[in-house]
């Protein structure tokens, strides 16, 4: 299957975002995928506030089912949150289950202005009532395959397809 | 199959009972999750919601404050319900036995127990009994292991120091009866310390401690000399009046540890202590105030070390 250009998809979501940008608009990525391109758009779009990062693994739905995630990074939101205006960053919006954690989780930091939700790929199938204010691509893929961002040596960005039991 | 009763069928953590056999990445996982966990407790809220809608049980049959309050606001910040237990004043002075305790505490559906006893053994003795679905933490057994305040200990050593694999490290006073020093050297020998060692008199260290892979001094003077950590234990009140040393005012002369001591260690030598404190018995107020002291960093980390723990028993 031909997934689309990474690089193309997130110069397409720069641009869109860049209309909306103001002062107090901060980035928060989610790890992994979601900090690499919200690192990237944080450069792009010259922005003045730091950009954040979550780990929502202590808010995750399916603790109960699957344990504590191997890896955890420590999430850091390095801006007032209280009365930001926060776009929200991941590569795949899939069930959106991961944007109700990623959602929990900035509330106990502050209450912000607002949220929007930034994704590269949106691949449908929501289990949720959300949605992304900034879509790089629609997909619909095979609900056994995920779809994962890579980063190259080259620090390029690539959209990768596997089976979940092969990778992480 | 493993023989390691802290370990499931998969080799993943059910019960922390010792740090003695532990694997190096079960240790490092606790450590890098705790990482995360110090984040959470600098917000607003210090609260996740990991465990919430568990139980967690303290049972102290041995009085301990601080250790009891660090698991219980542990345990709170995960969003999990404590009940606090001191048997010591309770059902056992009316004679009821200690499996009948948890029996009656698992009939309350409690999904941890964090235990803390004088006899060595005790935590073991309840992992081996109750359903497999409830996760032990050992607080504290008699001689013979501390595992969260060795783990939190590592973690503030690695905080400051980043790597075990160039450290001399060394643990100072009453090693014979102190279960810190003893999670304290399996997990630095585990993780890769190089150099441990052990300064205490003799009637202070367990006869071949050796075996333990640790070098054995009796004098600050040389066991002090260039060491990159300084693990300081604390010495009991019930062991000052003992036959074991002469006097307090004696032990502070020798194993007392003073600026000038401190001077024979690394230019940044970190000092750590488990708490509580006698100032002017085992550490000079200098010390334990000056530059090199991490103690209150420790306990700060000690959350976030129990948090971890707790989280990642209460998924596996």
């Amino acid at each position: 299957m031909q997934l689309p250009d990474a690089e193309q998809l997130l110069a397409s979501l720069t641009g869109r975002i860049r209309s909306d940008v103001a002062a107090n608009t901060a980035l928060v990525g989610i790890y992994t995928g979601g900090v690499w391109l919200a690192e990237r758009l944080h450069h792009d779009l010259e922005l003045a506030l730091p950009m954040g990062t979550l780990d929502v693994s202590f808010y995750r739905d399916d603790f109960g089912q699957i344990g504590l995630h191997p890896q955890v990074k420590p999430s850091g939101i390095p801006f007032e949150v209280e009365g930001s205006h926060i776009i929200l960053v991941d590569d795949v919006l899939y069930t959106g289950r991961t944007i109700r954690a990623a959602i929990n989780e900035l509330f106990d930091y502050g209450r912000p202005a607002s949220i929007r939700l930034a994704a590269l790929v949106d691949r449908g199938d929501r289990e949720l009532p959300i949605a992304a204010q900034y879509v790089g691509a629609t997909l619909k893929l095979p609900s056994d395959k995920m779809l994962a961002l890579e980063k190259g040596i080259d620090a390029k960005l690539s959209l990768s397809l596997y089976n979940p039991k092969s990778g992480g | 199959m493993n023989n390691n009763p802290q370990l499931n069928k998969n080799g993943e953590l059910q019960h922390l009972l010792t740090t003695e056999g532990l694997p190096a990445p079960i240790l490092l996982h606790i450590l890098d999750t705790a990482e995360s966990f110090v984040g959470v407790t600098e917000r607003d809220v210090k609260k996740v919601p990991l465990l919430r809608g568990k139980s967690v049980f303290n049972l102290f049959f041995e009085p301990s404050t601080r250790t009891r309050t660090t698991f219980e606001i542990a345990a709170k910040r995960l969003s999990a319900d404590v009940v606090n237990l001191n048997i010591a004043v309770s059902s056992q002075s009316k004679g009821e036995t200690l499996l009948d305790t948890v029996n009656n505490l698992s009939a309350m559906h409690a999904d941890m127990f964090v235990v803390r006893h004088s006899q060595s053994g005790a935590a073991h003795l309840i992992a081996r009994h109750v359903r497999p679905e409830i996760h032990v933490i050992n607080a504290g057994d008699g001689r013979h292991a501390h595992p969260t305040q060795g783990l939190l200990d590592m973690f503030t050593i690695r905080h400051y120091k980043r790597d075990f694999h160039n450290l001399r490290v060394a643990i100072v006073g009453d090693i014979l009866h102190s279960r810190v020093a003893r999670s304290q050297i399996h997990a630095l020998t585990t993780l890769g310390t190089p150099e441990v060692r052990v300064i205490a008199p003799r009637t202070l260290l367990p006869a071949k401690v050796e075996r333990l892979g640790v070098h054995v001094y009796h004098e600050m003077e040389r066991g002090l000399k260039d060491v990159d950590v300084l693990l300081m234990l604390r010495l009991q009140n019930e062991r000052m009046l003992s036959a074991r040393l002469p006097s307090t005012e004696e032990y502070f002369k020798y194993y007392g540890l003073t600026q000038e001591k401190l001077a024979l260690a690394k230019r940044d030598a970190i000092v750590l202590h488990p708490g509580p404190m006698n100032r002017g018995v085992e550490i000079d107020s200098a010390v334990a105030d000056g530059k090199h002291s991490v103690i209150l960093s420790q306990v700060t980390f000690g959350i976030a070390v129990r948090m971890a723990v707790m989280s990642i028993l209460a998924g596996n």
